[in-house]
């Protein structure tokens, strides 16, 4: 009896197209990815309970009615001008503290603009008063 | 005259490792990406030009609230007064402690309730009075 010699086969996967699928992939992900990053005006509440005192001239009011008018000091001024304004008080006193107060009915895009301006003006020591009941 | 002839070479670039070098680039991509994940109610937030950015999600709680004085957190509407609570339980989470209190909060709401929410993330204490406006950018 003979016996047979098995043939040895060889099999092979394509990997021809392997790149092709790779790229489908990755094109998909580069697609759909939404690298988004979260971002805003950050700030530091002060925490529960504590008060300090402070001596009157190193504090510097900034009022926000509820018709979005500002007034600094009992001058009533634009939002946009306020950057200048703040800077100049800031290089005048360094220790200064801006102390935002605002109405109960002025609305939040009206402080946050506020807030954008004292940001660019590179204020540090910001103070957010309770907001006055109309 | 005779022109020696130049030997041609044959320039071939390899590409037995390209598919190594997506698949980096994919594995890449899967892993940054994050779905765009919606936890919260619409609002219409503010712009402003001098932002911050966020230091990535997972330290991060979000507050949503609108107008109407809605609250939202964590796909759920809460309660003014369970602000409070629900942030402290967040800073004192071992596992993903919270860094920062985003407020998305929309641009007509008024003061008063903003107020009152910085008031319950004061009373939180902790990290939960870090708190970051939520904006856009400004154009220019």
């Amino acid at each position: 009896m003979m016996v047979e010699k098995k043939k040895t086969r060889t099999t092979t996967i394509p990997t021809a197209t392997l790149p092709d699928v790779a790229f489908l992939l990755l094109l998909f992900f580069l697609v759909t990815t939404t690298i988004d990053v979260d971002k805003g005006l950050s700030l530091v509440l002060p925490p529960k309970g504590e008060t300090k005192e402070v001596s009157k001239k190193n504090i510097l009011n900034i009022l926000i009615n509820a018709e979005g008018k500002v007034m600094v000091d009992d001058a009533e001024m634009e939002i946009s001008m306020l950057k200048t304004v703040i800077q100049n008080k800031i290089a005048e006193n360094p220790n200064i503290i801006l102390s935002v107060k605002t109405d109960a009915n002025t609305s939040y895009r009206d402080y946050i603009r506020v807030l954008d301006q004292l940001k660019q003006a590179n204020a540090k020591k910001i103070s957010i008063a309770e907001p006055e009941k109309s | 005259m005779k022109f020696s002839k130049k030997n041609k070479a044959e320039a071939v670039i390899p590409t037995a490792s390209l598919p190594d070098l997506v698949f980096l680039l994919i594995i890449f991509f899967m892993v940054s990406s994050v779905f765009k994940e919606f936890r919260g109610i619409p609002v219409r937030l503010p712009s402003a030009k001098q932002i911050e950015k966020l230091p990535g999600k997972r330290n991060v709680a979000y507050i949503y609230a609108n107008e109407r004085d809605l609250i939202s957190i964590d796909d759920r509407f809460v309660d003014l007064k369970e602000i409070s609570k629900i942030m402290y339980a967040k800073c004192t989470d071992p596992l993903v402690p919270l860094r920062v209190v985003s407020l998305r909060i929309d641009e007509r709401a008024n003061m008063s309730f903003v107020s009152k929410i910085q008031e319950e993330l004061r009373v939180a204490g902790g990290a939960a009075l870090n708190v970051n406006y939520s904006t856009k950018t400004a154009s220019q």
